[in-house]
């Protein structure tokens, strides 16, 4: 049984995984440029961290190395800790503006 | 070894001294710093004396190497001392003479608020001129030279608050700074030439050349140029008069007794280069003698005692010249050494009158302080009757020495140069005249302050005013069955000179005769002064008087300072001010502010970049990226 599955997913051409986490990526960077609210864009950066990470799976298995899972795991490690940090700034902002909207946080410059 | 002590210790004692009274300038009381000054140079002189008196005729010259100073490559130079007759002899007039004249200035500058720091500079010129006549090569020598320069233009401008005096002191640096050029410039050629800097190698390679060869008159010329400078001759002289700005015992020492003689202490040192170029040994004559003609005359009209003095020393340092020239080397040390007993000794007398005339220094408001300054007018007396060349003062034979050498080699030099020592017969007796003789011209308030000076100032007179009367037996001529020491003592460093040519003799019937006519019209001289300002008691036209010709043109120094203002200063002026407008203002400072204007605008463009939102920031990050990504994978 399990060997059907990885050989079902073996069949599936590399063409595939690159249209897909092409898409994937895309659909996150429209996502950061016009949605407003700082949680989705939050969301939509991990979706295009996890296509980058999808697309090295599949290299690896292409490749017949390991290498490429190996920094996938380096990138959710680093995924995750950004998300710690960046949902405690996101609290932060919320407490002082009673807002998620990113167009509140104009004031970035000097 | 006890040699090697002996030698470094010289020029350390003074530079020790230096740097205890200046680092603790302000912490030292006067008195304390005072006795180091003293004590240093006496230190000094007392080890010069033991080497003098160590040096045999076996050992004539004793080279000691303190360190390797520079080696890179083929060029090396080691900071060594060489002391030989010649450097023995400046050794002991530079400490000796500078002793008594730091004994003098402890009484002459009691009070002045800069005391402390008098005696640093005074302990740091005696360092660097010990450096100079002890060095054995001719950088070190340089260093010296350098040095010996900055101290004087320290003590020129001693007072600095007095702007006038700061200019003084400052010509005197750039004037010495044109000599210096061709010097440094000498000694480049030498080094060139000889492939070493040292002494004894370049007087061992010269030996075996050729009189007469281009390359060497070239060099001769342009440490000529140097000793030009230095000596404050034609036409670089005019500084030393404006040089006695300064304190009177720096005056004695430093522009009359030691430093401007440096120029005479390096030809001689030289001698065996200058004998191998017959050329420039003219030009030094010539020049010496054009010197001591000129400034004699004009040492006649001046009424300013340290000018008079400061003139005069001009024109006998152009004697020495003139002596050189004639390749008598001897003479030309000769009367160095007593001229710097005489000349100090004036100096130091004319520093007394002026202490006690409280600083006036005019001769026209002097007059009858014989009475009042009894010490300083004995003294002042024998060192007018030595440097006007009467027998048996110290200046009767040296000069007489310097006029029958230049009898032999050429009778026209002489015509000059004894007009010239008649006249400064003439012009000292005029000073001392109007100085000390006839009645007290000076006002009510001064004349009520008129005492002789503190023992510190009179006793180093008494020692120099002995020094001048008998400091000429070390020279006796042999036409007076001397054995003239001096000659024999000096005869090593002059070895090789006098290997190539003998300066020229005239019998001694002749030389009889020539000091005869001299010392006679010396005397009529002398009795023409004592007529005009004695018996008939004349004072020189005060400042406002018309002068007619010749005297206007005497008074006036020639206008030498006005036409070096037209010829060199004021062209110079102008051009700094050319180059000042059109390249500095309107090229070099519109480059610069163009910059700056350039990188102002650009931020204040770019800042509008900044807008503070941060979707807009996103969104030029992506189209950046998608950019690099278009560029990198199509172009």
């Amino acid at each position: 049984m399990n060997d059907s599955v990885s050989q079902m997913i073996q069949q599936v051409p590399l063409n595939h995984y690159i249209w897909l986490s092409a898409a994937l990526f895309v659909i996150g960077v429209l996502g950061v440029l016009y949605r407003r609210n700082a949680i989705v864009i939050f969301m939509c950066i991990e979706l295009m961290l996890n296509a980058v990470n999808l697309l090295m799976v599949a290299f690896s298995a292409w490749h017949g190395t390991a290498a490429g899972q190996v920094f996938v795991f380096f990138v959710m490690a680093v995924a995750a800790a950004e998300v710690a940090v960046g949902l405690a700034i996101l609290i932060v902002i919320y407490h002082n503006t009673g807002s998620t909207d990113i167009n509140v946080l104009n004031k970035l410059k000097w | 070894m006890v040699m090697d002590v002996i030698v470094g210790l010289v020029p350390l004692a003074p530079l020790a001294g230096f740097l205890l009274i200046g680092l603790l300038n302000k912490q030292l009381r006067t008195w304390l710093a005072g006795l180091i000054a003293c004590g240093s140079v006496l230190v000094s002189f007392l080890l010069s004396a033991a080497l003098f008196i160590a040096m045999g005729d076996d050992q004539p010259s004793f080279t000691y190497t303190a360190f390797e100073w520079i080696a890179a490559g083929d060029f090396a130079v080691s900071f060594s001392f060489l002391v030989d007759p010649l450097s023995i002899i400046m050794m002991l007039i530079i400490t000796g003479v500078g002793f008594l004249i730091h004994v003098y200035s402890t009484g002459y500058m009691h009070g002045d608020e800069g005391y402390n720091r008098f005696f640093a500079y005074l302990n740091l010129f005696i360092f660097f001129m010990l450096l100079l006549v002890m060095g054995s090569n001719y950088l070190l020598m340089f260093v010296g030279w350098e040095g010996v320069g900055l101290c004087s233009y320290l003590l020129i401008g001693f007072w600095f608050k007095n702007t006038e005096y700061n200019n003084a002191a400052k010509k005197a640096f750039i004037m010495n700074r044109i000599g210096d050029v061709g010097l440094i410039l000498g000694v480049i050629m030498i080094f060139l030439h000889f492939g070493s800097l040292s002494y004894p190698e370049v007087f061992a390679q010269a030996a075996e050349l050729n009189a007469g060869t281009g390359f060497i008159t070239t060099i001769t010329l342009l440490l000529f140029v140097g000793a030009v400078g230095k000596s404050a001759q034609i036409p670089l002289y005019t500084w030393l008069p404006d040089a006695m700005a300064g304190p009177t015992p720096v005056s004695a020492l430093i522009h009359a007794a030691t430093m401007v003689t440096a120029g005479i202490y390096m030809i001689a040192r030289n001698n065996i280069l200058y004998t191998l170029a017959p050329a420039t040994l003219d030009v030094v004559a010539v020049i010496g003698v054009a010197t001591a003609l000129f400034a004699a005359t004009i040492a006649i009209a001046q009424n300013d005692i340290k000018k008079v003095l400061a003139y005069s020393t001009v024109s006998q340092l152009g004697l020495m010249f003139l002596a050189l020239g004639v390749g008598a080397y001897t003479t030309g040390i000769f009367h160095m050494t007593t001229h710097a007993f005489f000349k100090a000794l004036l100096f130091l007398g004319a520093g007394s009158v002026i202490h006690a005339m409280s600083g006036d220094q005019d001769i026209r408001n002097m007059g009858g302080l014989r009475s009042y300054l009894p010490i300083t007018f004995a003294t002042f007396l024998i060192a007018t009757l030595a440097i006007a060349g009467l027998p048996p003062f110290a200046g009767f034979f040296s000069k007489d020495e310097i006029l029958a050498h230049t009898f032999a080699s050429s009778p026209i030099l002489w015509g000059v140069g004894f007009l010239a020592s008649l006249l400064t017969a003439f012009y000292m007796f005029r000073l001392f005249f109007l100085t000390f003789a006839g009645t007290s011209r000076a006002s009510e308030s001064v004349r009520s302050h008129l005492h002789e000076s503190p023992s510190s100032m009179t006793f180093p007179l008494i020692v120099l005013a002995v020094m001048s009367a008998i400091g000429g037996f070390i020279g006796i001529p042999a036409v007076f069955g001397g054995g003239h020491a001096l000659n024999n003592f000096l005869a090593p460093v002059f070895a090789g000179s006098a290997a190539l040519a003998q300066p020229h003799h005239i019998n001694h019937s002749t030389e009889l005769i020539l000091m005869g006519v001299v010392v006679g019209l010396t005397l009529i001289v002398i009795y023409f002064a004592y007529n005009q300002y004695v018996k008939k008691a004349s004072i020189p036209a005060p400042e406002s008087a018309q002068r007619s010709g010749f005297e206007d043109l005497v008074y006036n120094k020639y206008y030498v300072d006005e036409l070096y203002d037209k010829v060199v200063t004021r062209p110079l002026e102008f051009l700094s001010r050319a180059l000042d407008t059109l390249v500095e203002r309107l090229m070099i400072d519109q480059v610069v502010n163009s910059a700056g204007r350039v990188v102002t605008w650009g931020g204040k463009t770019l800042r509008l970049l900044q807008t503070g939102n941060t979707g807009f920031y996103v969104f030029a990050m992506v189209i950046s990226i998608i950019i690099l990504f278009v560029v990198k994978t199509f172009i």
